[in-house]
């Protein structure tokens, strides 16, 4: 490899030719093909599975109410987008307010334990025991003393998703660089000063860590509370449409339904990466490009 | 700025007999006496150990002390200190510029009505250009800039230095030392310097406290009575070989010694 090197060295000293030697263009068009490869290879792998999930079922002869063809799998998508669609909504709904309240009662009781050591004291072991206990262990009790099977379902959601944002946003209130914290006390910050200028941006990304992880768990929160409630009718969330396809043998529309749970997850995933990278993308090593 | 002969300053802060224990058995500082006076440049040198950090910290009232008092001439008031630690620590959430906003910013000042301090604190250590860059974006030494334009942005009394350019290499060193100087030429401050290293305390300041560990204490004082500006001519005079012999063989001496002077 030193031919092209030593020749393109010469040329940079001297300061004639171009500015970039043959290494450098090499370097370039090696990182533009990553890029290119860093969606192109996930999509035809995907692509190529689906592919021969269709291929198993027709050189198998499967029957559809064993394993649907994925075409089959789409077109009951569209022909029930009726049902599915409001169902859709109704998890969506679930989940996304579920997450919400855990954000605000999350983070507000952090911010409440990083205040007071007393509050930490006396609430987290009841934090933990929500925390380890199975939510499906827990759902049935909920739907026997709660009357709206929404907010039954809203409850289960709510106990699995606020977890990782108390615990991390906790963690990241405690984080605060001690140097900091001392100029702090030398500046003479009060408590909601120090909370304001150095706790909450130090534990920022401790947040938006756990909630990623909290937008998952919601939606799980969410399909299992569904799962144990069981009831139908109107205002019946996804799990519910498997669970009745399931009953009626309708395995294609089963497939329907998971496959738009599995959309909805990556959609929450997605977001909840977006707004960590826009809120850090200027500081956070989490975050930064590295040259 | 004229800063007046050593013997005729006022006195602004006292340290009188102090003792620190931590965890009532290890002696970080004993008896320690010093009276800091207006437009001192005071070096604490000593072996690792011997209590530097922690005789800054009392003075800075991170901690109190277990024995004996601090006072300060007139009182503490809000504004009488600046501190620059040994890591730049600034946050990396906030550009230079709201970085350098912040001593303002906690006692209640908008950012538009002291932007005028800010740009001038930061031109003062020839950061003018950068106000909006993260402190990523920026070298070792440009950082510790950026935490020496902090803490003089409100023109204290007293700036602490706990070992501010240990982590630099020697050329970024000795031009942040000249700055330095510059800047204190310039706003008048009486500054503590921390350091393990003798030719920066002899190049920088008028008393060397030189300190021993175990107990940690002060075993000697040097006065280096070269006026400023000093500059490169400063720094290969006779005179200030002397002196950093006399202050080597202080240190050197510390090592020896141990309990002796108990
Ligand atoms: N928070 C603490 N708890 C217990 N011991 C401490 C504490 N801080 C300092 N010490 C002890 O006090 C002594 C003096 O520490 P100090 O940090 O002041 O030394 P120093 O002179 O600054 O040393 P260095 O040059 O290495 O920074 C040391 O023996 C250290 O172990
Ligand atoms: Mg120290």
């Amino acid at each position: 490899m030193t031919v092209s090197e030593t020749s393109a060295s010469t040329r940079a000293e001297t300061g004639s030719g171009p500015m970039y030697d043959a290494d450098e263009e090499r370097r370039a068009r090696k990182k533009r093909v990553e890029a290119i490869a860093q969606w192109v290879i996930p999509i035809t792998v995907m692509a190529i599975a689906i592919w021969y999930w269709d291929r198993i079922v027709v050189w198998n002869g499967i029957e559809p109410y064993i394993l649907p063809r994925p075409g089959l799998v789409m077109r009951t998508l569209f022909e029930d987008w009726g049902t599915l669609s409001q169902s859709l909504l109704v998890t969506l709904q679930i989940t996304g307010m579920a997450l919400a309240v855990a954000v605000i009662g999350g983070v507000g009781l952090a911010i409440i334990f990083s205040l007071s050591r007393f509050a930490e004291m006396s609430f987290s072991p009841f934090a933990v025991i929500l925390q380890v206990t199975p939510i499906v262990a827990i759902a049935p009790l909920i739907f026997i003393y709660v009357e709206s099977r929404l907010v039954g379902l809203l409850m289960c959601a709510w106990i699995v998703a606020f977890f990782p944002i108390l615990a991390n946003t906790t963690l990241g209130l405690k984080s605060a660089d001690h140097n900091l914290s001392d100029l702090m006390t030398i500046y003479r910050a009060n408590r909601w000063q120090r909370l304001r200028y150095l706790q909450i941006p130090s534990a920022l990304p401790y947040f938006l860590g756990g909630l990623k992880i909290a937008g998952g768990l919601a939606l799980i929160g969410a399909v299992v509370a569904e799962y144990v409630a069981g009831t139908g009718g109107i205002g019946s969330g996804l799990a519910f449409r498997i669970l009745e396809a399931g009953y009626r043998l309708q395995i294609p529309r089963m497939f329907a339904a998971l496959f738009l749970i599995a959309l909805t997850g990556v959609i929450i995933f997605a977001t909840t990466s977006l707004i960590a990278h826009l809120a850090l993308r200027k500081w956070h090593e989490s975050a930064l490009k590295r040259e | 700025m004229r800063v007046a002969r050593l013997a005729e300053r006022a006195p602004i802060l006292h340290m009188r007999e102090v003792d620190k224990t931590f965890g009532g058995e290890v002696v970080a500082l004993r008896r320690m006496s010093l009276t800091v006076n207006e437009g001192d440049f005071i070096s604490l040198l000593g072996p690792s150990g011997c209590g530097k950090s922690t005789a800054l910290r009392l003075i800075a009232g991170l901690m109190p002390p277990t024995v004996g008092r601090i006072e300060w001439e007139g009182g503490q008031g809000a504004d009488d200190l600046g501190v620059v630690f040994q890591e730049p620590t600034l946050m990396p959430w906030a550009t230079v510029a709201k970085n350098v906003w912040l001593p303002f910013r906690l006692r209640g000042h908008s950012y538009r009505s002291v932007r005028d301090r800010i740009e001038e604190a930061l031109a003062m250590v020839g950061l003018e250009k950068f106000g909006n860059a993260y402190p990523r974006e920026l070298s070792g030494g440009m950082k510790m800039r950026v935490s020496i334009a902090r803490a003089l942005v409100t023109n204290p009394r007293l700036i602490l230095m706990d070992e501010p350019f240990a982590a630099l290499d020697e050329i970024t060193r000795q031009k942040l030392n000249d700055d330095l100087l510059e800047l204190k030429a310039q706003i008048g401050a009486t500054v503590i310097f921390v350091t393990h290293s003798v030719f920066e305390s002899v190049f920088l300041s008028d008393r060397i406290l030189v300190m021993a560990a175990r107990p940690g204490r002060v075993v000697q004082e040097i006065v280096v009575d070269e006026p400023y500006p000093r500059g490169i001519a400063w720094r290969t005079a006779p005179e200030y070989g002397r002196i950093a012999r006399q202050t080597s063989d202080a240190l050197q001496g510390t090592l020896y010694t141990r309990e002796a002077a108990e």
